[in-house]
């Protein structure tokens, strides 16, 4: 469970939103909405700890996430607008990078499998930089398919340049995971169901 | 715990031999500085043996600084950065990893090219060996120090000119000691003082810097 309390965001001399509240329980899934600039990104970035909130508190399963970051971490995945791909490496060893960062060491031939399911077969050998935009973001959004164990999902805009078969890809391994016990928050601008879960819309404007 | 930091090093050397160039540039860099100055003092064998171990340290200071700009920037701009920080183990071992990878792409080439400029100044085979042992020293100290400056500047305009400002004053301690035992030991003087000073800065270095360092790349990426 992951609760919100009073939440208060600043940026320089901007107050983005104030007394925040939620909870969000396992097996739930939430659509943070809100226009432009109301903070939604600086809201994800509270709630996976790189970014400390003003005023308030967050807790996951009745603990402040400040009190454990590690072991919070470790039960975390979080995937912000940056694909945190590098441009010199392919597609299979950056994601061989990033899994083994998050400590789970799949076997070559299943980041393969995985890069095949999302229709990426031919280029997992290619330098990054030679992708298209949905290419890039179809890789990283490969690390979901290993990251099943983690209970909290935390995705900024993971829909952003995807074209319509990867979209409801996405949206089924999203709605898989709510229903197997997992929490989600993401955000998004466009109106893409979840097979299977009954979304939440959290919005931050005014 | 290493295993992540361990695959953070594979990773940027991995990456820094793709981007040959850059490893390249700086290695060119280093050597054209140091044969400057023969063109520009003289070929008086004397002047340039008492100027060579000078000459020698303050370019590796200006090579090793060069390459600071790269050592965080790209990963924080691609977002990297923030997943490095989400990782469940202490950031200051990754940094570590990162600062490793980063030594031996800029400063061992350096340290392996340095026998050959000392030849060029005529320093005597004891001389070069010090100059190669004080900048396999000093060197690693100074991609040290140079990632806590890298890290402050993250993400500040023009931050290449500051980094410049906020990290050489710091580089003066390791071109005192380095460049001095190979002075002392090219007029026969006992050198072990130097050389000890030069290891206490390394250790010094490498048990305080990781953790400034991830202090500080926790501030830029909040």
């Amino acid at each position: 469970m992951l609760e919100a309390k009073q939440l208060q965001c600043v940026r320089g001399a901007r107050r983005l939103f104030d007394g925040v509240n939620f909870t969000v329980k396992r097996g739930e899934a939430v659509r943070v909405t809100g226009i432009n600039g109301a903070g939604k990104t600086s809201l994800l970035r509270l709630l996976c700890g790189l970014a400390r909130p003003e005023s308030g508190e967050i807790l996951f399963d009745g603990t402040p996430i400040s009190a454990d970051v590690d072991q919070f971490h470790g039960k975390l995945l979080y995937l912000g607008h940056g694909n945190a791909l590098k441009d010199d490496l392919t597609a299979v060893e950056n994601l061989r990078f990033l899994l083994t960062s998050h400590d789970i060491h799949p076997a070559p031939s299943d980041i393969r499998a995985a890069l095949e399911n999302l229709g990426l077969a031919r280029i997992a050998d290619l330098p990054v930089k030679v992708l298209s935009q949905g290419q890039k973001r179809r890789t990283a959004l490969a690390q979901l398919e290993f990251c099943k164990s983690r209970p909290l999902w935390l995705l900024d805009e993971p829909f952003t340049a995807l074209d319509v078969h990867a979209v409801s890809a996405l949206a089924a391994t999203m709605g898989d995971h709510v229903s197997k016990g997992s929490l989600l928050l993401y955000t998004t601008h466009q109106d893409v169901e979840l097979p299977g879960v009954q979304v939440r819309t959290l919005s931050l404007n005014g | 715990m290493g295993a992540v930091a361990w695959s953070v090093f594979q990773r940027d050397v991995r990456i820094a031999l793709r981007h040959r160039s850059d490893v390249l540039t700086l290695f060119v860099f280093f050597v054209i500085v140091v044969s400057l100055f023969p063109l520009g003092v003289g070929p008086e064998p004397q002047i340039l043996r008492e100027i060579a171990p000078g000459v020698v340290w303050v370019a590796a200071l200006l090579a090793c600084m060069l390459a600071l700009n790269r050592l965080f920037a790209a990963d924080f701009a691609d977002g990297t950065l923030e997943q490095l920080a989400l990782v469940p183990q202490p950031l200051p071992v990754l940094v570590l990893g990162k600062v490793a990878a980063h030594w031996v792409t800029t400063g061992l080439p350096l340290v392996a090219i340095a026998p050959v400029l000392g030849i060029q100044f005529d320093l005597t085979a004891e001389a070069i060996g010090v100059l190669v042992v004080t900048l396999l020293l000093g060197t690693p100290t100074l991609s040290l120090i140079g990632a806590v400056g890298a890290a402050l500047t993250l993400g500040v305009r023009g931050g290449g000119g500051l980094l410049a400002l906020l990290v050489l004053p710091l580089y003066i301690p390791v071109l005192i000691f380095g460049a001095g035992a190979v002075s002392a030991a090219a007029q026969g003087v006992p050198l072990s003082g130097h050389l000890s000073l030069l290891g206490a800065t390394l250790a010094g270095a490498l048990a305080l810097v990781p953790w400034a360092v991830a202090t500080s790349i926790r501030i830029s990426l909040e």
